[in-house]
This record gives C-alpha cells, sequence and structure tokens, in this order.
C-alpha cells in the first residue's frame, strides 16, 4: 500500500505546484478551466453512484441506497457534513437490521 | 494581521475538521494504517481527492486507479494556482504556498478586495486548514482502535461525503447535466470495466462537456 500512498501524495502535490510554476498562457485557455471545473462534479457524481450501488462488477440495490437518498436528502436540507455522513450511516445501519 | 482574517480563517478551519474527522476514521476502518493516513492528510492535503483513493481502494479497485482518481480530482488546485500565482508574487516560498493551495484557501484569497488583503486571507486560511484537517485526521482514525473496523458498517459513509461535496458545485445547469451523465456513464460501466475505472470514465464524460461549453460559448459571441 505504501508505494501507492506515496505516488498518489506526489501527484497530487506536483499538481499544485505545476498552477504555480507554468507559464500562464500554457493552461490558462477557457477550454482547459471549462473542463477543470467539470472534473470534480463528473467525478464526485460517479464516485456517490458507483460506491451506493454496486459491488465488485454488478449493480446492486442493498441498504446502501437508503443511506445514498439520505445522504442527498440532509445535503438538500442543508445539513452540516458530519450529520449528512452520520444520517447516511445510520439508516443504512438500520435497513441492515430491519432487512 | 487583520483580526477578520484570522477569524474567518479560525472559522472555516474548525469547519474542515469535521471533514477530516470523516476521514480519519474512513480510511484507517478502510485498511490503511494509522501512519498512511496520517501521510495522506500531510502530503497530499486535498480533501475530495483523499476520500476517493481510500474509497476506490477499499472498492477492490487498483492502486493506479485510486491513483489516478485522486489526480484527476486534484486536477482544479493547479487552475488555483494560476490565478494564485499573480496575487501571491510567490517566490522561494512558492513551494509552501503551492501545498496549501485548496478550496478554502483559495477561496478565501479570491473573494478578497485587494492583493495585501488576498495575501493575508490565503495564508491564514491555508495554514488554520492545515493543521485542523490534519489533527481532526489523527483523531477521527483513533476510531480503529475501538473494534474491529468491519463491525462499524463505516461504507455509507465516503458516498455520503461525496454527495455533500458535489452538491454546491450543482449551481449551473451544464453542471447538472454533467452529474447525471457521467454518473450513468460509471454504473453503465461497472459490469464491463476493472475496478475503480467507472469513475475514469465520467472524468471523460466532464472533458467532453467542458469543450462542448467552450465551443457554444465562443459561438454565441461569435453571432
Amino acid at each position: 500500500m505504501w508505494p501507492v500512498v506515496i505516488a498518489g501524495s506526489i501527484s497530487c502535490y506536483a499538481l499544485k505546484l505545476l498552477g504555480f510554476s507554468v507559464p500562464r498562457q500554457i493552461l490558462d485557455s477557457e477550454r482547459a478551466r471549462n473542463v477543470a471545473a467539470l472534473l470534480p462534479v463528473a467525478l464526485l457524481a460517479a464516485l456517490a453512484l458507483t460506491q451506493s450501488l454496486s459491488t465488485g462488477h454488478h449493480l446492486t440495490l442493498d441498504a446502501r441506497a437508503g443511506g445514498l437518498v439520505a445522504a442527498v436528502a440532509c445535503t438538500a436540507k442543508r445539513a452540516p457534513f458530519l450529520i449528512t455522513v452520520a444520517v447516511a450511516v445510520a439508516v443504512t445501519a438500520g435497513l441492515r437490521a430491519w432487512t | 494581521m487583520p483580526r477578520s482574517a484570522v477569524r474567518n480563517a479560525a472559522a472555516v478551519g474548525l469547519a474542515t475538521g469535521a471533514y477530516g474527522f470523516s476521514f480519519g476514521a474512513l480510511s484507517t476502518v478502510s485498511g490503511l494504517s494509522l501512519i498512511q493516513t496520517i501521510v495522506l492528510s500531510a502530503v497530499m492535503f486535498t480533501g475530495a481527492s483523499q476520500f476517493a483513493f481510500v474509497a476506490v481502494l477499499a472498492g477492490g479497485g487498483t492502486g493506479a486507479a485510486a491513483v489516478a482518481t485522486a489526480t484527476v480530482l486534484g486536477s482544479r488546485n493547479a487552475f488555483y494556482g494560476l490565478r494564485l500565482m499573480e496575487t501571491l508574487e510567490a517566490t522561494w516560498w512558492r513551494p509552501f504556498a503551492a501545498h496549501l493551495t485548496i478550496d478554502e484557501s483559495s477561496a478565501m484569497a479570491f473573494a478578497a478586495t485587494d492583493k495585501r488583503a488576498a495575501r493575508t486571507a490565503f495564508w491564514a486560511t491555508g495554514v488554520a486548514v492545515f493543521v485542523s484537517w490534519n489533527v481532526a485526521t489523527i483523531v477521527g482514525s483513533l476510531i480503529h482502535f475501538l473494534g474491529n473496523p468491519t463491525t462499524f458498517g463505516l461504507d455509507p459513509a465516503a458516498p455520503a461525503a461525496f454527495v455533500a461535496l458535489l452538491f454546491p458545485q450543482l449551481r449551473t445547469r451544464p453542471s447538472r447535466a454533467v452529474a447525471a451523465v457521467a454518473a450513468l456513464v460509471a454504473l453503465a460501466a461497472v459490469s464491463f470495466v476493472p475496478s475503480g475505472t467507472p469513475d475514469l470514465l465520467a472524468a471523460g464524460v466532464a472533458a467532453v462537456a467542458g469543450c462542448a461549453v467552450h465551443r457554444a460559448t465562443a459561438e454565441e459571441s461569435r453571432s
């Protein structure tokens, strides 16, 4: 696991340093900015759904889906971060105990 | 240093502590050691990337997929740096400024009215979040010592964190469309591609959509 932890850490730091180091015109296009703004949106949406609705290579509908719905509801109601996470964990645990 | 900048920095630092606590718990429960968790928070130091990194590993993804996902999520920091470079007039301490370049410190710097205030806001926020994030990570990771991690049932915590991080970014119509299409593409790909890579296909959706938005705005301004 260590090589992966170190590679990931260096890679993320290198990106930060890159922004401070390259001449402005290389990265500073409207197109690059648009893509960079949409990357977190796409990845976070994909991660939230694949982590809740799949196991290995199969799509699954289980208690985690209830946790996801609870998290969406909490966020829509502007609940604080820790409350959102805690409610999602509690709802999933409740559904697991019930089914 | 103006008192308001310090107060704002302290508030933002405390708020990110909640994320740091969750990350520490999730990371150690996902099977990373206490020291590896601490290294991620101290060196990677960019929240969404860290959550994604441990989530991909916990989901059975390869190390390469985890590194790639964290890197793609962290790419926005490069664009913050690009804008900050002018404001901060970085010299020998550029590597330190780069390290503290995250969503919170950049947002506070960009919101400031003049260069001097921007510099103060950047450093105060960056240091406050760094300290709070790392202390909270250690506290959160101690949950690992309370018992057998598999009994915690923390697996819905990561998706909930992603939802909370995603929502504030869904204000525009293109971003909502990208989120929906990206999620569907990733789900559709789950059965066909190696674990951890469906989410990277979603990054492709952002790349295509980003270029399309660019073309649309260019055509609009021409006509």
